[in-house]
């Protein structure tokens, strides 16, 4: 089961973060500062894991942002690293292509994209298309109808997309 | 100013671009604080505030919580949002509950009463809604209000796919929270059979859920093993075009493929010999696939595919009968340990480590040992290297063990600091182990303290000592090269404390030779002295008398030494006792007194090597075994001929126990023939009736109940009519005393009185020392006998006393089990929850994991069961378990030789008057004797 997953900027800044397991916030500040270091500190080309207090750490970077994973010994580390990417995906095809931006101004959108994918920090749909439908579904419910595209940001920098540097 | 979306959360976008705005920390806050105190205001004051206006603030708490900064209110205009009929507002409102929203927050009963709602509404969006909510929060309430409805939306027949998903795995988190939740009977099954659901996505989900009714349950969730087998045996035979888009990048359904093959490792393999082929075609397939050609180039590709691939090798492993797949598995993970992926490289290592456990695969993984010393070497990753250094470890064996130790030892001096101590720490055991020829120990372990000295642990330098000591073939090189090592300039403190013991116990084997003349030996060692900390120079001194003894030539040298003031007026009491004690010895004591006194060290028991223990207690959980498992179903020779010396050894021991037992059923017929002179003397008439009974089985049938002293340590232990005994004990670490106080209830003296120690399994693991006692034991006295005991190992059981003596010319004998349990080593450890829950899960595996459910037997009295818990040793710890009701421990078995961290739940079931308790420590063993010991105390 995925303990926690943060989403954070290669300057330290979390983004987002989503715990699966209640612990006081004072921890979770604890454990995000350590994690932030020790994974900016790494060199690209080194391992995606790492051991971890009685945990597994798998973590990408996508550009200017890091995803990262807290797993339990008996997970799949690359199913893990599939998990993110997947979510990466289903950003990028929800806000066109995505880039930080668009997470720190959505950020409530960005939940909702993960609690449609994860639940109880297990994978709920790895379908993108299934993924997308609930979204979408969602959306139409909500009574301003704004179209997906108008929650742009882009004119407010320039900063690169998440997907396409990855790929 | 951005685009926002229609009238949107216009205030929100425009906070947060000010925020991003901001130049600096102060003024950032700066902003917060006073978007807080307008938004308090918003709250208290305005009473018109509307839904989206609501909605709005609650954002933007949200957002500031997220940048890190604590929130303390709006709380109760979140939850009013739950109620409201537009779903962006709903969402919201269970957005912030989900994430700021503690589970023993006063409002969970509104929320729960708004989720009831949700759950009960026709729209699927609004339900799984409600159900991401209870997944997230997942509280023991959650768990009681909904218990009944998400089981029934799972298994209903008209439930939509999307509701049925989340269902799945919010029953799973509600299930974590408490077990209770999952109904059994009829459910079962409708449960294993989403299985074979239609929907993929269903499948996927259900797969988690099961797993964790199976990790409960094996038996009752059995089922699932041939549902599990048909489905992957489906997808991994589908082209990758068969399942659309649960296919990802080539990949058939990978996900659900991890869950069922991770589902299956709850098992042994099916016995069903159809079943049992079926699952090997699959994972024959899944390891033929992986010599297929690349579908795509992308990494998504090869990181589902190969995913697939480390969980069939999990599971192949796991099963450990399948010699075919166990070396094609290995052949496979050696292919990785050359790929460029440094993720492969990692885990292949890390799969290999297990591979080389196993009888079958052990031999091939050998083949790879070059690559592996080359990861050790050059791998850029520190954290590939550390496993590489785990799997040298773990392929060990007595064939490969000079040149892996060796190469360990190369590695070691550039090692990284991280993982040097733990290193030393392997190295150490190896050497131990598998040294055929005892010099090339002492050169290792002395290497060891040379190359990377400050990592080398007492226990290490220990061990070399009680290895020196016990063994005479290697005492005279170890002398030859300790001297040999401590010529260096600068040579680490813990050479000179292993040199200044060996050198005092042998160093007359290498005096004949003048350049390790007496005189030379104490000038080299008394050279390091002063560079040493007071703990050395405490065991310097003791082996300088050592050597007044040994070389009587050095003797007014030595003398000197002691007599100096840094030494004889030392600040520190320890030298300055020593100093003058010795000085005084050698002065008055007379060489013979001399030579008794300062004699060589006798031998150390044979006792299993502590490092051990300390490498696992560094890395509880998942220290790499360099043990090779025999095979299920086929022990190997070896293994086979010890069992069967122990069982012999056991078998032994069992027929002197129920020897005695005899004894004390059917007593020496001089009992029965004297049963009147007895009931004479009682002048008790009713005993009359039963006289034979009482007194041919007088011990029995009176008070006593040792196991009553699991959980205390004082009282009386035993009566009849005859004697009364008392107990009073202290334990202390690895150490106990116990004092036995005999009253004899009669008129008449007890005679011939002795008490002897049955031989029992705990032997080999318990000293225990009984202290003589008085053979007479006079009519209304008291006497007392003290019971040492220390503990080296854990062990079963408790041991059992035979007591006999003569009571008006009939012969008596008892038998009466001491109250000396393994948990009498505990020592208490406080806690909080954090590192329990850590350490719980750590402790999670299989074999270090013991349970037992059984009935109250005493009412469920809750009180009454802390108290015994206080009384067990282990610090019981509060407000760490979610359910007050429940109890949970932790303490640390103190035994000689090691010491095992344990911890334990007792989960109380008041409705089912029965009581769960889960033990788990390091130490199988010790998880089952405490789940024992426990077992009928309630």
């Amino acid at each position: 089961m995925m303990q926690f997953m943060l989403l954070f900027s290669r300057q330290g800044k979390l983004r987002l973060q989503k715990w699966y397991n209640a612990h006081p916030d004072k921890l979770k500040k604890k454990i995000t500062r350590e994690l932030i270091t020790t994974i900016l500190a790494r060199k690209p080309k080194m391992c995606s894991f790492l051991e971890w207090k009685d945990l597994k750490i798998v973590y990408k970077r996508y550009a200017s942002l890091y995803f990262c994973c807290a797993i339990e010994q008996g997970d799949n580390e690359l199913l893990t690293l599939e998990i993110i990417h997947r979510y990466v995906e289903l950003l990028d095809k929800y806000f066109g292509s995505v880039c930080e931006l668009d997470i720190i101004f959505n950020f409530e959108k960005a939940y909702f994209i993960l609690d449609e994918l994860l639940l109880g920090g297990e994978i709920q749909e790895t379908s993108k298309k299934n993924v997308l439908k609930a979204i979408a579904a969602q959306d139409l419910l909500q009574e301003d109808e704004a179209k997906v595209h108008e929650l742009r940001y882009k004119n407010f920098s320039n900063s690169a997309p998440l997907e396409r540097i990855s790929s | 100013m951005p685009a926002v979306r229609g009238d949107g959360m216009r205030g929100l976008a425009v906070f947060i671009s000010d925020i991003r705005n901001c130049k600096s920390k102060e003024a950032e806050v700066k902003r917060i604080n006073k978007e807080l105190a307008n938004i308090r205001s918003k709250f208290k004051g305005d009473k018109t505030l509307d839904g989206y206006q609501k909605k709005k603030y609650v954002c933007k708490l949200l957002f500031i919580f997220l940048l890190g900064h604590d929130i303390d209110f709006g709380h109760m205009e979140a939850v009013n949002l739950l109620s409201s009929n537009k779903y962006s507002e709903k969402q919201i409102g269970y957005l912030f509950i989900s994430v700021l929203v503690n589970t023993n927050s006063e409002l969970i009963n509104l929320i729960i009463q708004s989720i009831k709602n949700d759950l009960a509404s026709r729209n699927p969006i609004h339900v799984n809604l409600a159900m991401q909510c209870i997944a997230n929060i997942g509280s023991k309430e959650m768990a009681e209000a909904f218990g009944y409805d998400i089981p029934k939306l799972l298994v209903s027949g008209d439930t939509m796919d999307v509701v049925k998903q989340s269902a799945a795995l919010c029953l799973l988190k509600l299930f974590r929270t408490s077990q209770e939740i999952i109904p059994g009977g009829e459910w079962t099954s409708r449960i294993v059979h989403l299985l074979n659901d239609q929907h993929l996505g269903v499948v996927t989900a259900a797969a988690s859920l099961i797993d964790a009714l199976v990790k409960r349950n094996p038996d009752e969730y059995k089922a699932c093993i041939s549902l599990a087998v048909s489905r992957l045996s489906r997808i991994v035979t589908s082209s990758y075009t068969d399942l659309q888009d649960y296919t990802y990048y080539f990949v058939p359904a990978p996900w659900l493929s991890v869950k069922l093959l991770r589902l299956l490792q709850n098992y042994t393999p099916p016995e069903d010999p159809g079943l049992r082929g079926r699952l090997n075609e699959c994972l024959e397939t899944i390891l033929n696939k992986a010599q297929e050609p690349p579908k795509s180039k992308k990494v998504q590709h090869s990181n589902a595919k190969n995913a697939v691939l480390f969980e069939a090798i999990s599971l192949i492993i796991h099963h450990d009968s399948e010699p075919n797949l166990l070396v094609r598995a290995c052949n496979q993970l050696g292919q990785f340990l050359s790929n460029r992926e440094t993720n492969l490289r990692y885990l292949a290592l890390e799969s290999m480590c297990l591979l080389a456990t196993s009888e079958f695969s052990h031999e091939a993984i050998k083949k790879h040992q070059e690559v592996v010393i080359l990861s050790m070497k050059m791998e850029k990753d520190v954290s590939v290297r550390q496993q590489a250094v785990d799997l040298l470890y773990a392929m060990c064996d007595r064939s490969n063990a000079e040149e892996i130790v060796q190469e360990m030892l190369n590695y070691l001096e550039t090692a990284d600091y991280s993982i040097r101590e733990e290193m030393v720490l392997k190295v150490a055991i190896l050497a131990e182990k598998y040294a055929t020829d005892y010099t090339w120990y002492v050169d290792v372990i002395l290497n060891l303290i040379r190359i990377a000295g400050d990592y080398v642990s007492e226990e290490v330098w220990y061990r070399v000592i009680q290895i020196v000591i016990n063994r005479d073939d290697v005492q005279g090189y170890a002398a030859k090269t300790v001297f040999e090592a401590l010529q260096a300039p600068a040579c680490h403190e813990n050479m000179v404390k292993v040199g200044g013991y060996i050198l005092g116990e042998f160093g007359n084997l290498i005096a004949g030779d003048q350049r390790s003349a007496p005189i030379v030996q104490f000038q080299l060692l008394h050279s390091k002295y002063h560079l040493c900390s007071s703990m050395t120079r405490a065991l310097l001194l003791s082996t300088y008398v050592k050597f007044v003894n040994l070389f009587p030539e050095v003797k007014s040298v030595v003398q000197d030494v002691f007599k100096q003031d840094s030494n004889l007026r030392s600040a520190d009491a320890e030298l300055q006792q020593r100093s003058s004690e010795y000085l005084q010895l050698s002065i008055i004591a007379s060489t013979d007194v001399l030579a008794t006194v300062l004699e060589e060290m006798p031998s150390f028991p044979e006792r299993e090597s502590s490092i051990l223990n300390v490498l696992k207690k560094k890395k509880p959980g998942r220290v790499p075994e360099n043990e090779i498992r025999p095979a299920k179903g086929a022990p190997s020779s070896e293994s086979s001929v010890s069992h069967s010396t122990a069982n012999s050894h056991v078998a032994a021991v069992s027929s002197a126990v129920s020897a005695d037992l005899l004894g004390l059923s059917t007593p020496p017929s001089a009992a029965s023939s004297n049963v009147g002179v007895l009931l004479d003397v009682l002048g008790d008439n009713s005993f009359a009736g039963s006289g034979q009974q009482s007194s041919t089985a007088a011990p029995q049938q009176n008070t006593y109940n040792p196991k009553k002293f699991v959980c205390k340590n004082n009282g009386v232990l035993f009566e009849n009519d005859l004697l009364q005994i008392g107990v009073k004990c202290e334990f202390r670490q690895h150490l106990g005393r116990l004092g036995l106080f005999y009253g004899n209830k009669t008129s008449f003296p007890l005679q011939n009185f002795s008490t002897a120690i049955v031989p029992g399994e705990w032997a080999n693991k318990l000293n225990v020392q009984v202290k003589p006692v008085d053979s007479i034991l006079e009519a209304g006295a008291q006497i007392q006998q003290m019971i040492n005991g220390e503990c080296t190992e854990d062990y079963n059981d408790a041991p059992s006393l035979n007591i006999s003596f003569i009571y008006n010319n009939v012969p008596q004998k008892l038998t009466i089990k001491l109250p000396m349990f393994l948990n009498k080593f505990f020592e208490p450890t406080e806690m909080n929850g954090e590192s329990f829950f850590a350490r719980w899960k750590n402790l999670g595996g299989n074999p270090q994991k013991s349970q037992v459910i059984f009935r109250a037997t005493q009412g469920m009295d809750l009180t009454a069961a802390r108290t015994k818990l206080m009384g067990f040793g282990m610090a019981l710890l509060d407000n760490i378990d979610p359910n007050p009701d429940n109890f949970v421990c932790a303490g640390i078995v103190h035994t000689s030789t090691a010491q095992i961290g344990c911890l334990l739940r007792l989960e109380p079931n008041k409705p089912a008057q029965m009581y769960r308790l889960t033990v788990r420590s390091s130490k199988e063993s010790v998880s089952q004797e405490v789940c024992e010991l426990l077992s009928d105390q309630f």
